[in-house]
């Protein structure tokens, strides 16, 4: 069977700018590709058919189809240097963690390589700690247990052959039968490896034709788990003096053996590890590994790891790790002058496989082309790029009251795991994943398959274009990068069927419009809900920490709460003094996905205050039809709570009833367990349709459903939902301002 | 603990006429029972033409490529309801004598 995916170098363009395409494609020897528009979900019954409208552009070609591998696993890197250099007696240290010590033998440290030069330190395939030097081998013997901190170490005396190895358990107030191991042993081996960079958690394996993470170092052994003040020197150590260089001390004496003094608690941020000795073999982490991670010293006294720096000097690399795929381009597109804004894909197809790469138009920066923006949830998207958990186990079945349902697409991902997972997944070791990169194939932002989020996103986009108001489309990575001037000249500001994930520049960047007269038509559920950190210098990867509560796919462990990119704390908004009811009125309340719901008007509905919204509607119940799962209200919905910042005179103008038994409330509402937490016995399980006003004349309007965006386009978008939403666009378009109530 | 009661057909009945949406406690129960088994391998739709066809397919639990079955859905409540009887015979050791 032909397999196609590919990935954009770009995320939003301008017109003008290029975007390049990079596929691969097996089974093939050649593809098709075509730069189309998406106006609408094809979502089948009930939605309106599906089109995608193809761009005029020499993009549009067969290309020769070629493959283009992954290359996933996290590691660290030591550049050769001078100081690495004939190394012939050497000590290796480090604390480390291992957390899948049973899974085959792993990488610690060293410039090992296959199939066997040079030196390194590594676990066996038993899982205990192991030397090697060329083709000599000397294991402790003693199976490591999974994520329980332990110093190693290993000398080599090249004039005697004498090889030393020590694995000992670090005290840690739980009771095990644990003992230090010291083994000895006797090496001919010769350690020389001339030209070779030092490596954390994975050994060399070859070189690449093409780019790998780093250059075109092919690596294997990546190892699952965390390492903390890495050392080297260039003489066999005694155990007295490899403790004092544990701790940070050069051994007096032979202070101008040692060559590297790594300290992982410096850059966090970003992707630097810093060497203390005078060599400076300083180097980089590839394919980010987990940084703010407790180290071995970490108390539990402080969670906050820039205050505490020194309690945070582990790297907690996984074998599944990936940050870019660092594939050769295939095509680019140019985006034509007069191009439409809007939802863009490169569109490939070999013989019966296809795969859609998606990209964004927005306007030339500065300039708009319509008083309506919808802004595109690109960090959410981010955040979910291939979204692995809800096809591993039964549970999402048991909460979704379903069948899981995927297409070939999401199969990619199962053929393909070196793509990588999501924030909603665990890595292969049971660590919740808390990085996302964008720069790899992605198999759930398309037009077709499960309706969420892009897809979901394009009923609105199709709802835009019937309206023929006119509208832009700007990204999430336009706003945290611009703020509030991206939004300034627009009259309204749509948000998505499931704004999520937001950052602090971007939320503050909608309050400061909504503050300022702008008009916010919030049209999705479980919104404003996440906070992230974006990468510090590469914004198509961003990060979620998941601290504390809310419905959560993993929990941070205890002293990871903060983001390892910005040092912000992490987790809910709502935990945070922004609860999304601040901004839109609403916030999340319940999800349940077997069945659809739908609104009752509210007496507050007949206030004068939103008569214009109700021009023309004049049915009690709304949205009791739609392409998600039948209804208007449901998936994931909002309310209305005035304790956690609804405005006082908000308005919900209609309420949403009958949810089902899968309906549940949320983690955060509940503080103890009980029997009655469905919607069929808690009555707190609604959706809020809610609208407000704001100082300097403008307004929002919350629907508080994901499923929402899914009735509009019925019956031609001749119903009710549709009726209302367009009145509350053309109201919020035009520039008379709202007054506020008194 | 709760078990599936074989004679309940009543249940059955309930849940073949209104697989989404509210159910009763007692076919709740079924449904969590049969949604909370460990097992090798669970149920999964491979939608081979958006909104209009199914496949049921295997998946491995903890991951891996679905296999296929030559089973297939132009309505997800059929595909609900064969999956259902699969498990109840799986479960009780009895056939469901409904359609
Ligand atoms: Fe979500």
């Amino acid at each position: 069977m032909t397999k196609i995916m590919g990935y954009a170098d770009r995320l939003s363009l301008q017109p003008g700018e290029t975007v390049g395409i990079m596929a691969s494609c097996i089974g093939a020897d050649r593809f098709r590709a075509e730069i189309v528009r998406l106006l609408n979900p094809n979502a089948g019954m009930g939605a309106s058919e599906y089109r995608e409208v193809a761009i005029e552009t020499p993009a549009n070609a067969t290309y020769k189809a070629r493959e283009q591998k992954i290359h996933a696993g996290s590691f660290g890197v030591v550049p050769e240097k001078w100081a690495l250099r004939g190394i012939e007696s050497f000590t290796l240290q480090a604390y480390v963690w291992p957390t899948t010590p049973k899974k085959g033998a792993r990488a610690l440290m060293g410039n090992w390589a296959e199939p066997g030069t040079g030196f390194g330190l590594a676990l066996d395939d038993k899982g205990a700690a192991e030397i090697r030097i060329g083709g000599f081998r000397l294991s402790s013997g003693v199976p490591m247990l999974e994520r329980r901190w332990y110093l190693v170490a290993a000398s080599f005396d090249a004039k005697s052959g004498q090889v030393k190895l020590w694995q000992e358990p670090i005290y840690d107030k739980t009771f095990h039968a644990e003992r230090p191991v010291a083994v000895e042993g006797k090496a001919k081996a010769s350690v020389a490896d001339k030209g070779a960079p030092f490596l954390f958690a994975a050994w060399r394996a070859g070189e690449s034709k093409t780019p790998t993470g780093w250059g075109r170092l092919l690596t294997k052994g990546h190892f699952n788990g965390r390492i903390d003040r890495p050392r080297l020197a260039r003489i066999a150590l005694d155990r007295a003096q490899i403790q004092a260089l544990a701790s940070g001390m050069l051994p007096s004496g032979v202070e101008e053996k040692v060559l590297g003094v790594w300290d992982f608690s410096k850059d966090i941020s970003g992707e630097r590890i810093t060497d203390l000795s005078p060599n400076r073999l300083d180097g980089e982490v590839v394919n980010l590994p987990t940084r703010a991670s407790p180290g071995h010293n970490w108390t539990g006294a402080e969670m906050n790891w820039t205050k505490a720096p020194e309690q945070y000097g582990a790297i907690h690399f996984h074998d599944d790790d990936i940050s870019d795929a660092k594939w050769q381009p295939d095509f680019s597109f140019t985006v034509p002058k007069d191009a439409t804004s809007g939802f863009y894909a490169a569109k490939l197809v070999a013989d019966e496989a296809y795969f859609y790469v998606p990209f964004f138009v927005r306007p030339t920066r500065g300039t708009v082309k319509a008083k309506i923006a919808f802004l595109a949830s690109t960090a959410t998207y981010t955040v979910y790029a291939n979204n692995r958990s809800r096809f591993v186990r039964m549970l999402t079945e048991l909460y979704q009251g379903r069948l899981s349902m995927m297409d070939n697409v999401d199969i990619l991902q199962f053929e393909f795991p070196e793509m990588g997972v999501s924030t909603y997944d665990r890595h292969t070791d049971g660590s919740g994943v808390s990085i996302s990169s964008r720069l790899r194939p992605v198999t759930n932002w398309k037009p077709h398959g499960r309706l969420w989020n892009y897809c979901c996103d394009l009923f609105i986009v199709d709802w835009l274009e019937h309206t023929g108001l006119g509208y832009d489309v700007i990204t999430d990575h336009d706003l945290h990068a611009e703020g509030q001037d991206l939004l300034r000249p627009y009259n309204v500001v749509i948000t998505g069927s499931h704004p999520e994930y937001w950052s602090l520049e971007m939320l503050d960047a909608l309050d400061g419009y909504q503050r300022q007269g702008g008009r916010h038509m919030y049209m999705g559920g479980n919104g404003f809900y996440w906070r992230i950190a974006f990468h510090p210098t590469n914004p198509n990867i961003i990060e979620v920490r998941r601290s504390e509560d809310g419905v959560r796919a993993w929990d941070a462990r205890v002293g990871e709460y903060y983001h390892q990119f910005t040092g912000e704390y992490g987790g809910l908004w709502r935990r945070q003094g922004r609860a999304p009811q601040v901004p839109t009125g609403v916030g999340f309340i319940s999800q349940g996905f077997d069945a659809c719901s739908y609104y009752r008007r509210t007496d507050q509905s007949r206030d004068p205050r939103v008569a214009f919204m109700f021009e023309g509607v004049t049915d009690e119940i709304l949205g009791d039809f739609g392409v998600l799962q039948g209804g208007a209200a449901g998936l994931e919905i909002d309310c209305a709570d005035f304790s956690l910042g609804t405005p006082p005179h908000a308005l919900v103008v209609a309420k949403s009833e009958n949810h089902s038994n899968t309906y549940i409330l949320v983690a955060e509402e509940i503080n103890i367990g009980h029997g009655a937490l469905d919607a069929v016995q808690n009555a707190a399980i609604h959706a809020d349709l809610t609208f407000f006003e704001t100082p300097s004349g403008g307004a929002v309007f919350s629907t508080g459903s994901i499923a929402y965006a899914g009735s509009l386009p019925i019956n031609g978008f001749d119903n009710n939902i549709a009726k209302l939403t367009t009145n509350v666009l053309k109201r919020f378009v035009d520039d008379k301002p709202f007054p506020m109530p008194r | 603990m709760f078990k599936i009661d074989p004679s309940r057909l009543d249940v059955a009945r309930e849940f073949k006429a209104k697989p989404f949406g509210e159910h009763s406690p007692e076919l709740q129960y079924v449904l969590n029972y049969m949604r909370t088994r460990v097992t090798p391998d669970f149920h999964v739709l491979v939608m081979t033409e958006p909104g209009k066809r199914w496949v049921l397919a295997h998946m491995p639990t903890g991951g891996g490529v679905p296999r296929m079955t030559n089973q297939s859905f132009d309505k997800l409540e059929d595909a609900e309801w064969h999956v259902f009887k699969l498990r109840w015979k799986d479960i009780t050791g009895q056939d469901l004598p409904i359609d």
